[in-house]
């Protein structure tokens, strides 16, 4: 067997603080193989991006390597000299991060933020290393590449710039790939193109990848072994489709169990949200570290010795950390405990009628020239909104669903246009002018609920103004009592009414911000994109929490997201907008299977699922988002669209075609045409 | 970039005009007047004898009148006359602040090199001892006031080693009797810039960009020539340009402590002699100050800065 490329064995890192030692990682191993592609997947805290600094020996002022070996070609990296770390670091191990914008030097252009790396390693000419730049930047699929060298990186996309970071890495033809999160900050359709050319290149060049991620259909999608990992150890590894097919440790089986899958809503695969939160490093528990979180601890078996890691199948690699490994039923299906067929009533609540709202941009900021132009960020909106219903509005950033939510709520007026709720057009009254019934009938949820909280008042306090501010209540007591009521209701005990914003991790800040919205008994809940700030194991108690608050009170949620999957499990109905219009409406149903909508299609293929059983079609979509500010002629999305009619898709404004049961897709190409499209996902 | 200038130089005639018409009605307010008045008589006078000065030196006419006709001598040059020196103000004015510049040239030659490589050393590494030592250094020479280290220096170096003139004569300056006064401010300047510089490296040294320079295999130094510098002077620019007119009115109290005649002196003096001419020219002089060096910064700062430039 070939020497590995890298190989971790009992890996600790520990971060020393003033008072303390701080262990980050412990006891973590881990082998990469010639052409490998882990996958290391875990929460947030878990230590998988301190695994990806340790490797490359940079861990900051205070982070030590206190235990184990990291051995780059069998060479143990600790011997290394700094002058030797220079030279393998942008050589031999490259590495791509999760916000290209704060990795890339605001100061200086891409020229010369690419060719240093080959000038530097390669002891090449300054018009060697540009040549080879341009090659990179064509490689990794830029357009006009020239023009893209003489930019600062605040004069493109976030998928240009992580494109940029992408091209920066492979320069030098790294035998070792570090990925950490490299699509978390970009949208689906985005990431679909990314990942894809990640997974080209690096078997184009031969390079191994190491790919940081918490999201589990990502890891799948990419790679071919994975490393499941939990409070600073490894907990489970293996081949990818062994570990998928055969999870054998119960927290890799609660992560996969708390992400919804595209093709299964919420009455055939319930999410089962893990409970608890991860531990802090210095208070993890005796013996397994999942254990006070795990659904089959039991404390003889669990809490008393260190739990090692065991072989389950040695020729597929795979291990668990797990001391009931024999004794739980691992294929047990979970139950549902929806009511199935709960039908949303017929009573239209909210009617949206020939909604736009445009935004004046003046042609220069500084001295607000004559020349205008005008963003349109919504385009005659149409749909209603059901009483009790919830209608998913899903599309990329800068589609317009945010906007569309503000007018809603009356932080922005319509331009023209109607929306009517209760007999009332509330398009053009802003919210200081609408009376308390009005507000308290339509709140929100926001999607960081890190910023929405104020930090120097307490937990009650804010849901006590709030009760105020709607008008629920006469006294302190009572709304005191109301305060208490909406804590049982979001499933916080009462005692946080004392707590500071602080001291409340992200998915219980997101609980107070969902009391919040539902203090005053509202018939409306705006969800803008209400998880994708928080992790997997905590997203799918808070959808479910959501859900189960909206059923009990018959509300009617407006839910904005990106992620198809958490739509497909949430709504009844869904909106498909693309830049300011509407592509598609229909029923959650009607919306994942054919007919699709060009644009709804894509955005389908883009999600990535997590089961190794369902193949999906790839559909990528070329280029960017146009701006708004100009937006292509006739349909919008001729410029990306796979199947766009030239002549007639880039002059003409699509008709709506209206099928039954009120969907509706806009689009040139016929019905029939459409019909005949497979589903995206086949099993 | 060419339009941009000329805005800011409409702007700052715009603003130059207001403020000298506040200043204006302000020294002319009448019982200032007959202060003056007063004053130039040696205190004799009765109440019709200052009437009749008034009269007679077209104080008593409308005051946008008065104002105009300053303001059309101002334009062509002349600036009037100094009632405390009996000269022109021209010739009171213009020699005080070659003065006050060359001291001024002197400090800011010496503190920006001296503070920004103070700041950027103890900002590329924070926390290690060389960047203890060197912030514990900046705030002593910052909390120290310039009249008790312009003192202490006085004393320690001139009448007690005999190192240095305490006295600094305008107009004849050597090594021997220049270096005090440069010295007192540039060791308050130097730590206050330093901080500043400080901050800022310390902030960039922990962006992200950093880290990717570093784990493209660049040692620590180049990071740190290529990649920090330029970012982390952004901020320390914009308070250097500040210094500008903090520098002209400022050095009040060190021209005061040597003895050197320059603006600062001559500012105080006038007010206090209540020399409407010299105090309305001298005020003039630190609005254009003013106005420029922030019109310096704002371009300057588009050039280091990428973002601004093409937003």
């Amino acid at each position: 067997m070939s020497i590995p490329v890298l190989e971790i064995e009992n890996l600790s890192v520990s971060f020393m603080t003033r008072s303390t030692e701080v262990p980050a990682v412990m006891d973590f191993s881990m082998k990469v193989l010639e052409g490998d592609a882990m996958g290391l997947v875990g929460e947030s805290g878990c230590g998988k991006s301190t695994v990806a600094l340790a490797i490359m020996n940079y861990l900051g002022g205070n982070g030590k390597i206190t235990g184990g070996t990291i051995k780059y070609r069998g060479k143990d990296m600790s011997s290394f000299s700094e002058k030797e770390l220079e030279d393998i670091r942008g050589s031999e191990i490259a590495m791509i991060y999760q916000e290209p914008m704060a990795s890339l030097n605001p100061a200086m252009r891409i020229s010369s933020q690419l060719i240093e790396v080959p000038i530097l390693h390669e002891k090449i000419t300054k018009e060697e290393a540009w040549k080879r730049s341009i090659d990179m930047l064509e490689k990794v699929n830029l357009p006009d590449p020239e023009r893209i060298m003489n930019a600062f990186p605040h004069q493109l996309s976030g998928g240009q710039q992580q494109r940029i970071v992408i091209a920066m890495a492979l320069l030098s033809k790294p035998s070792l790939l570090l990925l950490d999160e490299p699509t978390t900050a970009l949208d689906v359709t985005v990431e679909a193109g990314i990942i894809n050319l990640v997974k080209n290149l690096s078997k184009e060049i031969g390079t191994s990848m190491l790919f940081v991620s918490h999201n589990l259909g990502l890891i799948l999608e990419t790679c071919n072994k994975i490393t499941v990992m939990y409070s600073g150890e490894t907990v489970e590894t293996g081949e990818i489709n062994e570990v998928f097919r055969n999870m054998r440790h119960p927290y890799t089986q609660g992560l996969l169990r708390s992400i919804p899958l595209p093709g299964k809503n919420k009455y055939e695969a319930p999410l089962r949200a893990i409970s608890g939160q991860l531990p802090l490093p210095h208070e993890r528990p005796q013996g397994c570290n999942f254990g006070p979180r795990c659904p089959y601890f039991e404390k003889e078996l669990c809490s008393v010795n260190e739990v090692q890691m065991q072989a389950i199948n040695s020729k597929k690699l795979h291990f668990s950390r797990c001391s009931k490994i024999n004794l739980i039923d691992w294929n047990k299906k979970i139950k549902s405990s929806k009511k199935v067929g709960r039908k949303p009533s017929n009573d239209i609540l909210l009617s949206i009628d020939h909604l736009s709202k445009d935004y004046d941009v003046a042609a220069n900021v500084v001295f607000g020239g004559k020349k205008k132009g005008t963003i349109k960020a919504n385009v005659d909106l149409n749909f209603d909104a059901k009483v009790a219903e919830t209608l998913a509005i899903v599309g990329e950033s800068g589609c317009g669903k945010s906007t569309f939510a503000k007018v809603l709520l009356g932080l922005e007026e319509a331009s023209s246009g109607r929306v009517d709720f209760e007999n009332k057009n509330i398009g053009e009254i802003t919210v200081e002018e609408r009376d308390k019934k009005t507000v308290s009938a339509i709140q929100m949820v926001f999607q960081n609920p890190f910023d929405t909280l104020n930090p120097s008042h307490s937990v009650g306090n804010q849901i006590i103004r709030t009760l105020e501010k709607v008008g629920v209540g006469s006294t302190v007591e009572e709304r005191r009592q109301r305060m208490h009521e909406l804590l049982d209701l979001v499933k916080l005990p009462r005692e946080f009414e004392k707590r500071m914003p602080r001291q409340l991790s992200g998915g219980q800040k997101q609980r107070i911000g969902i009391a919040r919205a539902f203090a005053g008994s509202p018939k409306i809940v705006v969800a803008d994109e209400p998880v994708s700030a928080l992790d997997v194991s905590v997203q799918a108690a808070v959808i479910e929490l959501l859900i189960d608050i909206q059923e009990k009170f018959d509300t009617t949620m407006l839910f904005i997201s990106h992620d198809l999957s958490v739509v497909r499990y949430v709504a009844d109905r869904v909106v498909v907008m693309y830049l300011g219009k509407i592509a598609e409406t229909g029923t959650t149903e009607q919306i994942f299977s054919p007919p699709y909508h060009p644009y709804t299609e894509a955005l389908l293929s883009a999600v990535p699922i997590a089961d190794p059983d369902i193949k999906k079609r790839q559909i990528l979509l070329e280029g960017a988002l146009p701006s708004p500010l100009n937006p292509p002629k006739g349909c919008v999305f001729n410029t990306r669209c796979p199947s766009a009619i030239s002549g007639k898709c880039d002059s003409i404004d699509p008709p709506i075609q209206k099928l039954k049961n009120g969907h509706t897709i806009s689009c040139h190409i016929d019905i029939k045409e459409l019909s005949k499209k497979d589903n995206v996902f086949a099993q | 970039m060419l339009v941009f200038i000329l805005k800011r130089l409409f702007t700052l005639f715009l603003t130059m005009l207001c403020l000298s018409f506040i200043v204006f009605s302000l020294v002319t307010i009448e019982p200032n007047l007959k202060k003056l008045a007063l004053n130039q008589a040696n205190m004799r006078m009765e109440e019709e004898a200052v009437q009749t000065w008034l009269e007679k030196n077209g104080y008593k006419r409308p005051l946008l009148v008065q104002y105009s006709e300053w303001l059309g001598n101002a334009l062509t040059g002349d600036f009037g006359y100094s009632t405390h020196f009996k000269k022109p103000v021209n010739d009171v004015v213009w020699p005080k602040l070659w003065h006050t510049g060359i001291l001024m040239f002197w400090v800011l030659i010496l503190t920006i090199p001296i503070s920004l490589l103070i700041g950027v050393i103890s900002g590329m590494r924070e926390g290690s001892k060389t960047d203890r030592a060197l912030s514990v250094f900046s705030i002593i020479t910052t909390s120290v006031p310039q009249y008790v280290s312009g003192i202490l220096f006085t004393i320690i170096l001139s009448s007690w080693l005999k190192l240095f003139k305490g006295v600094a004569k305008a107009g004849n300056i050597t090594f021997e009797n220049f270096t005090l006064p440069v010295l007192t401010i540039v060791l308050y300047d130097i730590g206050y810039i330093a901080r500043m510089t400080r901050a800022s490296m310390v902030e960039v040294m922990n962006a992200q960009y950093i880290r990717t320079a570093r784990l493209k295999g660049m040692s620590f130094i180049s990071v740190v020539f290529k990649h920090a510098l330029r970012n982390a002077l952004i901020a320390p620019f914009t308070v250097i340009m500040l210094q500008f007119p903090w520098l002209l009115t400022g050095v009040v109290i060190v021209e005061k402590l040597f003895n050197y005649k320059g603006f600062g002196f001559l500012l105080v003096s006038a007010a206090d002699q209540n020399d409407i001419d010299v105090t309305l020219a001298c005020g003039v002089v630190a609005v254009i100050l003013v106005l420029t060096t922030q019109l310096i910064s704002d371009i300057g700062y588009a050039f280091l800065n990428p973002r601004i430039r093409f937003s």
